[in-house]
């Protein structure tokens, strides 16, 4: 009866329905422009005005007047603020985004070197937190105030309070050292010589396997990859654990699932198909905002593990005073955060049909 | 059946690979693979366009120069050239260079590579100088001490002098003056900082940036070649994590370890050490601009009123040693007939006494924001001299700005007194006297953070700078040292020291003064 009536009306609005998506899905991506417009101005007066110039930064105790003023002349820094920046917005109109002051190397090049390392280890972590979490979300919330629900939520409240710098160095000390079972960091065995394709290892990994039959690659990121993931993907497990458990609570005393545990259906059922459902919307939002925060917070997850990555390398561009390096840096991590906003927003709709209605 | 024979086979090819290595022992170093552990990536790898030691390390090894460095001290000796002629004026040199020594490309090494090498730093319109900045040929000045460079045969190459300048030796055989093969820079143009080609034991195979750098032996060397057929330098930057990697047995050899991990690593039975005082200076300059840093008692009341110990031990810990000079104890001519100022608080006040203070005065102490290698806090240090030098009536107010700021404003003598130090370029005594300590260096950006100016430290200084023979060298910045110690413009805190950790089985590596990380002599003990 009901899913006829939601079928009957879903033929009806499929029309408009598909209509208001793209519309809502351009609207969006239109509102990358002034966002990003808004981050470049931001991050340039930002860096121009904050103390430090990155000749001096450079050169140290040795910059002399003459290689002071040779090297600002050189890179562009001696002319005035504004026409710096009217030159940088036309550049980065260009998709040219200059090239780094500190290896004079170009900032796009740089950050497709790093990138991948960041978002394979990103997803991975997200991966194993999305999962752990909402489980232990599930269990929490079902077996309430038993053992299990204390166990789980005190480990989460753990999980958030640990310092990821204590938790990276006692898991290398626990699993590497001791345990002698998996690296202490780094992306690769460098004994294999290995010659990186798409600089995804895990992927590189699978087609090296492909091409040869050996799972050497393909074990060996693995291996590498598993600690500096639990290490970053502990604090997004914790939060999403206490955000599912509550989510679920809220959605166990609805009158529905009183319903459905009437019809007769198995808990189980009850649980995973009507209430976690119902129940995962402030989960993916969380898991959206989790993961922005991952892709630019990795820095002392990547210094651990000797995590060849965007944020550590993010972290020296500002200390070096590295402009055009930063400014890259930010706008790649802003359209990230951006369409990855857009595609929990797009989530929404799918987990939850209401919405696109509203 | 089968399994028995399986099990012969296996036991005799055991058999064989014992006795193959047991004939190895006899002194057969060669073969391995070393991973060095390391705390940061290369910038670029050619040396001349970069100022970072984690650059310089590639260059230590791929790399060669006219002249060079022994391993382990400041001595410069013949390398690409054999041997040199300085005219009667001391303004001309012609090198000799060494034949039969080839690039890793295949290509020659002769006078045009050197002439190449050395010319796109500064000529303008030579085909490579767009590629630039060369940093440090600007901040060595070598602008204002090379006039030229030409080729005079295929082997012989003169280089024209400015003014006679001796350390100019020592600067050819820094990082930055390494012969390059021009063919390779020019098919690689601006990337040659990727693709470097020298002529080193090892040559370059491979860079993932942020992670590793791969060498490989170069077979065609032309002394004896490197033990080790690979040297892998692996960036790990977390201190504790990459003595856990050395601990595992991941590398074989790291950077810069955590003070608090030396006594692990001194107790574990598979690690040893491998330690020197570095080649740099952390100082307190007064500035002798501002009163009452003029008064020579003052100056020297200062000097009793701080405890070095008490700084080394609560700062340093075991990474440094005390300073009594302006030059480290590695740098050759260092003065160890210089007696150090005692800790004498009582003196201290005599002298503030004597000079008309007796009470007291007020001051600022300037402390520069970052770690440097000569000094790792130096917030922490003025902490410590702030209340020393109250015991003595010296009030002291603590200022500190962003890197940058801090250098710009002591260069232009802002501060009262200021921390800061030095660490060496060339292993000559003349970067630092000179540089921190000459009349020259207080023009405005200032380097002579003292604004120290005394005629006869500056005359044996310039003497030695235009005198090419060593004894008579170490004679004169003997003196120069002796002179420093009297008129007390500083007070020389500390050299720190440096460590390197490494497994017992990595043999005859030597740390050198300079900082360079030379592994043409290392082999591995199986």
């Amino acid at each position: 009866m009901w899913s006829g009536y939601w079928l009957a009306y879903a033929a009806d609005k499929t029309f408009s329905l598909e209509y208001t998506m793209y519309r809502f899905i351009l609207k969006r991506l239109g509102l990358l422009i002034p966002t990003l417009f808004g981050v470049i101005t931001l991050v340039f007066f930002m860096l121009a005005l904050s103390p430090g110039d990155p000749v001096r930064v450079m050169l140290g105790e040795r910059a002399n007047k003459e290689a002071v003023e040779n090297l600002k002349a050189e890179m562009g820094l001696d002319k005035p603020m504004s026409e710096q920046y009217v030159l940088y917005l036309k550049r980065v109109v260009q998709f040219d985004f200059g090239k780094s002051i500190k290896t004079g190397a170009d900032v796009i090049d740089e950050i497709g070197a790093r990138f991948p390392a960041t978002i394979e280890l990103t997803l991975f972590a997200m991966f194993l937190a999305i999962v752990a979490g909402v489980f232990i979300g599930v269990i929490s919330a079902t077996k309430r105030y038993s053992f299990i629900d204390y166990a789980s939520m005190f480990g989460a409240l753990f999980g958030v309070s640990m310092p990821v710098f204590w938790l990276g160095l006692v898991l290398i000390i626990i699993f590497s050292v001791n345990l002698n079972l998996l690296p202490t960091g780094g992306r690769m065995d460098i004994r294999y010589y290995f010659t990186p394709i798409t600089n995804f290892y895990i992927i590189d990994g699978f087609i090296h396997f492909f091409k040869t039959g050996s799972l050497n690659v393909l074990g060996s990121a693995l291996s590498h990859i598993i600690l500096p993931a639990v290490t970053l993907g502990t604090i997004p497990l914790a939060i999403i654990a206490r955000i599912t458990r509550s989510s679920m609570l809220e959605v166990l005393k609805q009158d529905y699932i009183k319903t459905a545990r009437a019809t007769g259906m198995p808990e189980r059922k009850v649980i995973f198909k009507y209430a976690l459902r119902n129940a995962l919307l402030p989960v993916v939002t969380v898991i959206g905002l989790q993961f922005g925060m991952l892709l630019s917070g990795a820095i002392l997850t990547e210094t651990i593990f000797a995590w060849p990555g965007i944020g550590k390398w993010l972290y020296h561009a500002i200390e070096a005073r590295d402009f055009p390096a930063v400014q890259g840096g930010i706008i790649v991590i802003s359209v990230c955060f951006v369409l990855i906003n857009l595609f929990v927003d797009l989530l929404y709709t799918v987990i939850n049909p209401k919405i696109r209605t509203e | 059946m089968k399994k028995v024979s399986l099990l012969l086979a296996l036991l005799l090819s055991a058999l064989v690979l014992l006795s193959v290595t047991s004939c190895g022992k006899g002194g057969d170093k060669t073969g391995g693979v070393l991973v060095f552990g390391r705390a940061g990536d290369a910038v670029g790898l050619d040396p001349a366009r970069e100022t970072d030691g984690e650059s310089f390390y590639i260059a230590d090894n791929v790399y060669e120069n006219l002249v060079e460095f022994v391993n382990g001290t400041t001595d410069v000796v013949p390398c690409l050239a054999e041997k040199w002629d300085m005219s009667a004026n001391g303004l001309e040199f012609t090198f000799y260079l060494r034949k039969g020594v080839k690039f890793h490309d295949g290509t020659d090494m002769n006078a045009d590579a050197v002439v190449y090498s050395i010319a796109r730093q500064f000529k303008k319109s030579h085909s490579a100088y767009k590629y630039g900045p060369w940093q440090y040929w600007q901040a060595m000045g070598m602008d204002g001490i090379i006039k030229d460079i030409v080729k005079v045969d295929d082997y012989k190459v003169k280089i024209t002098l400015i003014k006679k300048e001796a350390p100019f030796l020592a600067n050819l055989a820094m990082q930055f003056a390494a012969i390059v093969s021009p063919t390779a820079a020019e098919k690689y143009k601006e990337n040659f900082k990727n693709n470097p080609v020298g002529t080193g034991p090892f040559k370059f195979v491979q860079w993932i940036k942020d992670d590793s750098i791969i060498l490989e032996k170069n077979e065609t060397y032309w002394r004896e070649k490197a033990f080790l057929d690979r040297l892998i330098l692996k960036v790990i930057p977390e201190a504790t994590a990459r003595y856990l990697s050395l601990k595992k047995g991941e590398v074989d050899i790291i950077d810069f370890p955590s003070p608090e991990d030396i006594e692990n690593i001194k107790s574990d039975s598979n690690l040893k050490i491998v330690e020197q005082p570095g080649l740099n200076v952390g100082y307190l300059a007064m500035n002798m601009m501002k009163k009452p840093f003029d008064n020579l008692l003052v100056r020297q009341a200062v000097n009793h009123a701080i405890n070095k110990a008490d700084i080394i031990k609560a700062v340093y810990g075991n990474m440094g040693v005390p300073a009594k000079n302006p030059l480290p104890p590695t740098m050759w001519s260092y003065n160890d007939a210089v007696k150090d100022y005692n800790f004498d608080p009582k003196l201290a006040k005599d002298l503030l006494k004597k000079a008309g203070l007796e009470k007291g005065f007020e001051t600022t102490l300037w402390a520069m924001p970052v770690s440097r290698p000569y000094n790792p806090n130096a917030r922490k240090v003025a902490e410590i001299m702030q209340s020393q030098l109250k015991e003595v009536g010296i009030t002291v107010k603590i200022v500190s700005y962003e890197w940058g700021t801090y250098l710009d404003k002591i260069a232009s003598y802002e501060h009262d007194m200021c921390l800061i130090g030095w660490t060496g370029d060339n292993g000559d005594p003349d970067n630092f006297l000179y540089v921190l300590l000459s009349e020259d260096s207080t023009v405005k950006p200032a380097q002579n953070y003292a604004y120290w100016k005394n005629p006869k430290f500056n005359t044996l200084i310039k003497q030695a700078k235009e005198t090419f023979d060593k004894d008579k060298r170490t004679a004169l910045y003997k003196e120069a040292q002796t002179v420093f110690h009297a008129d007390a413009p500083w007070v020389p805190v500390a050299h720190s020291i440096v460590i390197e950790p490494m497994k017992k089985s990595v043999m005859d590596f030597k740390l050198s003064p300079l900082g360079k990380r030379e592994f043409r002599e290392v082999w591995i003990k199986k």
